[in-house]
């Protein structure tokens, strides 16, 4: 079985785009995706695109071939849709046409529209990735979820919404010098407590922001990269994928998110690692009480300890396993079609040593990332290993 | 009401409005909510309606500022997770100034602000 390398990555800004298209936001990030990867467009035989609200925020299904176009492709192209983690979904399927012989060769990336929405559109377009009957009639929304999820934990395990402030701030601090990101701006523990309530207990700033933008990379294989001289340092050398109930109400535990521990189970023994052996993490903190779900579920930290993580500096730039160096959904943004694939775009320059966040891990050799959708009834992780 | 007919959810929130609210139970004894052929969790095809009890226990809760357009007018609202036994139900808690986890609630069918549709409503029991 071939490896597969990241041959090249594509990033557009994130932020708020609300006049760009969604197609103008891929063939920006995909244009990068290839040109970086030194590719001709003939070599690629597929594209795998991540896509969630598309029908939504801009009256466009269909997207797979539309997308090929915009990024000068002609091969077989399929739009992949798993909530926020619909990239990471198409990511994962592009791995393993690679390892089995289907391609030598993939475009792979996600774009999503959404500011144009407006908050309340954007907010109503997100809570489809919810349950509709049992849960949007009740009024949950996405926010509401993560709130219900957050006051579960307090109840079970403690911590309280300073502990969650901490992780904000860590990954705005992150965020400062990251051209990529939505906001490049610190803020405090004070401003996130005294931000306006969303869903308590959950505020303002304890929530991603909502983001326009597009982010693609070109995956090859071994033998591809070597033939073509590809420069290719950073391989995916693992992937998993759980799925869970899809309401949050029909699961075991409100305050785990078990999906993402068979995600990362079989990531890990596909890349023949344990979460030990994991030195650097891009996790799904679409709300901060996510980022403490993912750690614990990740095998990180033990349940009941994730949230302390960050209030402890164990998590931060010079902490024991610093999470979120981009700045993470969180201060990054969440254009949610392009998180999955931007959360690897990210880590690989990361590790390869490119990114303005490097230097917090200059020996760093293997790093995770861990890409979910609703309330984690669907999770992919991979796995990503410096190969010189 | 919309024009839109759900078989299986309409009629189950009806029995609900009429307080003859129940869960489907497999032979395994595993608990889900309609409409369904199959027991989520193990695939059981066996599935009888069960009575919910009166009351069931708050697991957790969230009061919600920021509402989608189809609450808009109901915001701020709180809304609940509460365990019925067989199933645990999704619904807004009405009529509790300070909730706390474990309190005991009955489940009903009541109005809402923004639009005519029905809501599932915990209130204490």
């Amino acid at each position: 079985m071939t490896g597969v390398r990241i041959a090249g990555t594509g990033h557009t800004h994130f932020g708020q785009f609300p006049e760009r298209t969604g197609r103008d936001l891929f063939a920006e990030a995909s244009a990068g995706a290839i040109e970086g990867a030194g590719v001709e467009r003939e070599d690629i035989e597929a594209l795998f695109y991540g896509n969630f609200m598309g029908e939504l925020a801009e009256d466009q299904g269909h997207q797979g071939p539309l997308m090929a176009e915009m990024a000068g492709v002609r091969a077989p192209a399929t739009r992949f849709e798993s909530a926020c983690a619909s990239s990471g979904v198409a990511v994962r399927e592009a791995v393993k046409n690679i390892r089995n012989g289907e391609a030598d060769a993939i475009l792979v990336g996600g774009a999503e529209r959404m500011t144009n929405l407006g908050t309340a559109g954007a907010t109503k377009a997100l809570s489809i990735a919810a349950d509709e009957l049992f849960e949007i009639r009740a009024g949950m929304n996405f926010p509401g979820a993560y709130a219900l999820m957050a006051q579960a934990y307090f109840s079970e395990y403690g911590g309280d919404r300073e502990d969650l402030a901490h992780i904000a701030v860590k990954n705005h601090e992150n965020a400062l010098e990251n051209e990529s990101a939505q906001y490049q701006r610190a803020i405090t523990v004070e401003d996130v407590l005294e931000a306006p309530p969303v869903a308590e207990p959950l505020g303002l700033y304890d929530a991603c922001p909502i983001t326009d933008g597009a982010s693609a990379m070109v995956l090859v294989s071994d033998d591809f990269a070597e033939r073509e001289g590809i420069d290719a340092p950073v391989s995916i050398t693992g992937t998993g994928q759980g799925s869970d109930r899809m309401a949050l109400a029909d699961r075991e535990y409100l305050a785990r998110t078990p999906a993402a521990t068979a995600a990362a189970e079989e990531a890990y023994a596909d890349a023949g690692i344990g979460s030990d052996d994991i030195e650097v993490a891009e996790v799904h903190d679409c709300f901060t009480i996510a980022e403490v779900l993912a750690i614990e579920s990740l095998g990180f930290f033990e349940p009941g300890e994730g949230i302390g993580a960050a209030r402890a500096g164990e998590t931060t730039r010079d902490g024991s396993i610093p999470i979120n160096l981009s700045g993470g959904l969180k201060a990054k943004g969440h254009p949610v079609g392009a998180t999955g694939t931007s959360q690897i775009v990210e880590l690989a320059s990361v590790l390869s040593g490119e990114h303005v966040n490097s230097d917090a891990v200059p020996d760093a050799r293997i790093g995770l990332t861990h890409n979910a959708g609703g309330t984690v009834a669907s999770t992919t992780v991979h796995i990503l290993e410096v190969r010189s | 009401m919309s024009e839109q007919h759900d078989e299986g959810y309409d009629e189950w929130i009806d029995a609900i409005d009429r307080g003859e609210g129940y869960a489907l139970e497999c032979s395994n004894g595993h608990g889900s909510l309609p409409p369904r052929r199959l027991c989520p969790e193990c695939g059981d095809a066996d599935l009888e309606k069960r009575a919910l009890p009166d009351s069931g226990t708050l697991d957790t809760y969230t009061t919600i500022h920021v509402a989608t357009p189809a609450f808009t007018e109901d915001a701020p609202y709180t809304v609940a997770i509460a365990d019925f036994g067989l199933a645990r139900l999704t619904g807004q808690l009405r009529g509790v100034e300070d909730p706390e986890v474990g309190m005991r609630l009955a489940v009903g069918v009541e109005e809402r602000k923004t639009e005519d549709e029905p809501l599932l409503v915990f209130r204490p029991a």
